[in-house]
């Protein structure tokens, strides 16, 4: 909850000093589309994204063992929040927070989705 | 000035990432398995996080600018159509297959695993190549 808050914290941070939503995907996906002088900030919020696992490091994280998991979702990932215009931080905590019924019900399906697929991966077919 | 406040921004965003644990796939599947041993904890991860960021954007929608005084242009609120709900549908998929999304995938490049490097690769990939598919003739 703490560390929600803090997320929180960021994304009023961004708002309101850089009147920008703090998306991730839209951020990162404008660092490779925008025009060179909008690039900068985004570069230095994706940088600040890194800093503090820099510092305390990340702990052991569950990564997935093979490489191939890794790109076939990468893949899906990239296309899809381009296509939806928005991922988990930029519907999900942004969106939502704005009281937005295009956000939620992005934020709906990309959870039901993932859930979906969770199902289906450690209850049908590994076991 | 807006790369330091953009910066900082970041800085807190990652903090809260990492702290929240949602920058270990384990929790994530774990919230998103209702089937198994639920973690209903990221839930209020995200509550959180909504319930900060709410009056920000209620300031900024009252006014039509942010703190500084500029301009701020905030996305549509109401438009429902097929590349939303689409886009959605993938980008849950490739969140449910690992268990990382954007913001984490970039926290998690700090532990130089290479795993995190081909997500990330191919999350800039998928996204570049939306405008082909879009400008490809129909058929």
């Amino acid at each position: 909850m703490a560390g929600g808050a803090l997320i929180g914290v960021g994304s009023a941070t961004l708002l309101l000093l850089n009147g920008r939503i703090a998306g991730v995907s839209g951020i990162l996906g404008n660092v490779i589309r925008t025009t060179p002088g909008e690039q900068g900030w985004r570069i230095a919020f994706l940088i600040g994204l890194i800093i503090p696992a820099l510092i305390f490091g990340a702990g052991s994280p569950l990564m997935p063992a093979d490489w191939r998991w890794a790109g076939a979702s990468g893949l899906l990932v990239g296309f899809g929040t381009a296509l939806g215009s928005g991922c988990t931080s930029g519907h999900g905590v942004c969106g939502l927070a704005n009281l937005s019924v295009r956000s939620l019900m992005a934020t709906l399906v990309f959870m039901g989705s993932a859930m979906i697929t969770v199902f289906v991966v450690r209850h049908s077919v590994a076991t | 000035m807006k790369f330091l406040t953009a910066l900082f921004a970041g800085v807190l965003f990652g903090a809260g990432l990492l702290f929240s644990g949602m920058t270990d796939p384990a929790n994530v599947l774990g919230f998103l398995d209702l089937f198994g041993a639920w973690r209903p904890q990221l839930a209020l991860v995200m509550a959180g996080a909504v319930c900060v960021t709410a009056p920000a954007f209620l300031y900024v929608r009252r006014r039509g600018q942010d703190a500084r005084g500029k301009p701020v242009a905030l996305p549509d609120r109401r438009r429902i159509d097929a590349p939303l709900i689409a886009g959605a549908a993938l980008f849950g998929i490739g969140w449910g297959l690992i268990g990382i999304c954007p913001g984490p995938g970039i926290v998690l490049l700090s532990t130089g695993s290479g795993i995190a490097f081909v997500f990330m690769g191919a999350v800039i990939a998928g996204m570049a190549v939306l405008p082909l598919v879009r400008r490809a003739p129909p058929g």
